[in-house]
């Protein structure tokens, strides 16, 4: 037993977390929000080049690590200063894929994506699978030399950013078959896709992607034809375990402020902390925080087990922070009062991303409901 | 025991609805439903003020000489769960049944006469101001002071306010500052009636958490008060702040937006779909729901009670703070039930809806801004006393302390 970070991984934390904390203010994300791209470019260089997307890929795929740890690093960070950018869905989620399935002319992407110079988006769910990762309605058909592409995808997030994107289409099956699903990596400015997008209320941006006869070649296909579910679900485990230590990371910043704010807020004569009602709820959230650490820990130690292993982690993690997110999102307003309602107030941003978190592969409920069709009863 | 309405309350009901039915405009409708009312304009509350008023029930709750209905408790009830089932817009309380509730009964004739009828026309639109960055749940070590001039004409007000509801939209505010620095908190605070027009005001909004200007910060730096505008006597304000608070605490429960927020639940998970089939046949999604129902149903008759008390003559105590935290924890969680309902298209920002358009916006379920109403509401639990106020004079009140 050991849960000490490697020492690469330790200086890698140091690095990105003094970087953030002198470059990634309350002030400085309100604007970028504000910004009609809703990302800031010199930041995301200059998070490349400390090496933080290189540190989301193996060795064989180009970058440096790529494991469940070092993606719990890397987003914990993340999470700790509130970063919108799209790191997770440019490399965890499409980048991944594309070193996952690609050949050798689509991975040198993935050296641009490494480098801080591809934006990437993974467009799968649809306006009606909610959870569910094998409900996938956008057919895909072959047309001489050609595949077409039709369908609607959901809520995509980072597509207007994206340079590519990888889509996902079914060639066969039923609409809830896990077998039959295909994924195609696309530049995003293909003919017939349209991209109708708009503010996520966490911050960042996402889309509707409307594909209307998208008409690609045979080569763009990614992976084997119909035999693509592992490796989105697979993928969707990575990037759930990131962004739960995402959260984690906003957690903690969260019952910081929280911490703060109970020893030095004084009513009726006293810092409000002295008073029990608080003080017990305060430790009420520091003890969920360390469930919360070990559950981030179960989940990415267990990215590179077998499928069973992997899902049974993850969604019990998923559960877990779910739980933990809405207690501590909750809590921690209601501790400071009126004070964290505002939108100047660091803490307002955080709470939201903690509890938005939930909004995405997958809720409290839904994992908690595959945890046991998992078979972990 | 019985636990039906009687004739005549049956007879009032059909007259609210039929009131509705025919008064109450169709925009104003759509704006409120599903939203709370949250995208109203002043003009839109307005015009509600004067169709209620040119009907007599803009006031209810006031003495008849002052030109009110005298509704007894039921009565105000029936009203307000049959305007929040059509959609009515809440009447902003601020002037109609927390301010003229004091000068009733503290004020003098002059401010009556002046103050009343101004208020019923729409001439002024009042806000509060109460809380200060320094007194929030401590409210009485606010710090805004009121000095009298020389001449014994004006008080020079000097200070901060904060969280004042709708301030932007308001001429007129009624504000606790403090006449006396050298007595017990409670004994040196007065009443006063301020000008918003006067020099030396500032409205600074606060943009919350969801993207809404709802609450405002209010600075006055020397401003002149005239002496006219104390009401009642000086350093006896707390008193009738208590007073207010009384009245504030009407209709706490929420009951009314309980009730649509859970339909709007029910009708979310309905469209949805999760694993192929509706969420509302999900068991798990189902039972929270069934619930958050059942404490509702309760909550509801609890409510009840406490009316029918009131209606026969009784005050009510803690039962007030006790409507407050159920009521909140009740809505609270029907918020989060919405939004969990939404799925992933709670995610987007949809603040824009708010302005009165979704365009731009994906909403196959017509969800709405769900998320953003479940972080603004929760406000719910914070203002107007915090739950943890409200728990500490349950509990002072019940042991005796």
């Amino acid at each position: 037993m050991n849960f000490e970070l490697t020492e690469e991984r330790q200086m890698l934390q140091d690095t990105l977390r003094r970087f953030l904390r002198d470059r990634y203010d309350t002030a400085t994300r309100n604007k970028i929000l504000d910004s009609e791209t809703g990302l800031s470019p010199e930041i995301w260089q200059e998070l490349a080049e400390l090496g933080v997307i290189g540190a989301l890929f193996t060795e064989e795929q180009g970058g440096f690590g790529g494991k469940g740890f070092d993606l719990a690093v890397v987003f914990e960070e993340l999470g700790r200063a509130g970063v919108v950018e799209p790191f997770l869905d440019t490399a965890v989620l499409a980048g991944g894929l594309v070193a996952d399935l690609g050949n050798e002319s689509q991975r040198t992407l993935v050296e641009e994506i490494i480098e801080g110079t591809c934006q990437m988006a993974f467009a799968h769910g649809e306006p009606t699978s909610r959870y569910d990762l094998n409900r996938v309605q956008t057919t895909a058909r072959n047309v001489g030399d050609a595949i077409v592409l039709n369908g609607h995808k959901a809520v995509v997030v980072n597509a207007e950013a994206a340079d590519h994107l990888v889509i996902s289409a079914r060639e066969g099956g039923e609409p809830s078959k896990e077998a039959g699903i295909s994924l195609f990596l696309v530049p995003a400015d293909t003919k017939g896709i349209t991209i109708q997008g708009y503010a996520l209320l966490a911050g960042g941006r996402a889309a509707e992607v409307m594909l209307d006869e998208v008409t690609i070649p045979v080569s763009a296909r990614l992976g084997k034809a119909g035999e693509t579910f592992a490796a989105i679900e697979a993928r969707i485990a990575a990037a759930s375990i990131a962004q739960c230590a995402e959260t984690l990371g906003a957690m903690d910043t969260a019952t910081a402020l929280t911490k703060e704010y109970l020893m030095t807020r004084k009513q009726f004569g006293r810092p409000i902390g002295t008073f029990q009602a608080l003080a017990f709820r305060m430790s009420e959230m520091l003890i969920e925080m360390e469930q919360a650490r070990s559950a981030v820990i179960n989940a990415a130690g267990h990215l590179e087990a077998s499928r069973k292993e992997r899902e049974i982690n993850v969604s019990a993690t998923k559960n877990l922070i779910g739980r933990v997110g809405r207690l501590v999102g909750e809590d921690s307003i209601q501790m400071h009062g009126g004070i964290a309602m505002t939108q100047e107030y660091e803490l307002a941003h955080i709470a939201k991303r903690i509890v938005m978190a939930d909004h995405r592969f997958g809720d409290t409920d839904h994992h908690l409901e595959r945890f046991i069709a998992l078979g972990a009863m | 025991m019985d636990l039906s309405y009687s004739d005549e309350e049956k007879a009032f009901r059909d007259e609210v609805r039929n009131f509705l039915a025919e008064k109450l405009p169709k925009d104003l409708r759509d704006k409120v439903a599903g939203t709370d009312g949250d995208g109203l304009t002043k003009e839109d509350m307005e015009r509600w003020h004067s169709i209620l008023n040119d009907q007599g029930w803009l006031v209810p709750n006031w003495p008849k000489k002052f030109g009110g209905a005298e509704w007894n408790a039921v009565q105000k009830h029936i009203f307000e769960e049959e305007a929040a089932a059509a959609n009515a817009p809440r009447i902003v309380p601020f002037g109609f049944s927390m301010l003229a509730p004091v000068l009733h009964k503290f004020g003098s004739q002059e401010q009556n006469d002046y103050w009343l009828p101004r208020m019923l026309n729409g001439d002024d639109w009042w806000c509060q101001g109460y809380s200060e960055p320094g007194a929030g749940s401590d409210l009485a070590s606010l710090k805004t002071t009121a000095v009298l001039n020389e001449a014994g004409t004006h008080y020079i007000v000097n200070g901060q306010k904060t969280w004042t509801t709708l301030g932007q939209h308001a001429n007129m505010i009624f504000c606790l500052v403090r006449t006396n620095k050298d007595v017990k908190q409670q004994e040196g605070i007065s009443f006063l009636l301020i000008d918003m027009t006067t020099p030396g005001i500032e409205v600074r909004p606060i943009i919350l958490l969801d993207g809404a200007h709802e609450v405002n910060e209010v600075w006055f730096t020397d401003v002149e008060v005239p002496v006219e505008n104390l009401v009642g006597e000086e350093n006896k304000g707390w008193t009738y702040a208590k007073y207010l608070l009384t009245h504030e605490r009407t209709n706490i429960a929420g009951v009314g937006f309980s009730k649509a927020g859970l339909n709007t639940v029910k009708r979310l998970a309905k469209a949805e779909m999760s694993n192929g089939r509706p969420l509302i046949e999900n068991p798990h999604f189902a039972a929270r729901i069934a619930q958050v129902e059942i404490d509702l149903w309760a909550m509801s008759t609890t409510n009840l009670r406490i009316i029918s008390k009131a209606a026969g003559g009784g005050t009510p105590g803690i039962e007030a703070s006790m409507l407050k935290v159920k009521g909140t924890v009740i809505r609270q969680e029907i918020n989060d039930l919405a939004r969990r309902a939404a799925g992933v298209y709670a995610m987007p920002f949809a603040s824009e809806a708010l302005e009165g358009s979704n365009a731009g916006l994906p909403d196959p379920l017509g969800a709405g801004p769900v998320a953003a109403k479940y972080f603004n509401n929760r406000k719910l639990s914070i203002f107007g006393g915090s739950n943890e106020i409200q728990k500490g004079i349950i509990a002072k009140v019940s042991m005796g302390g």
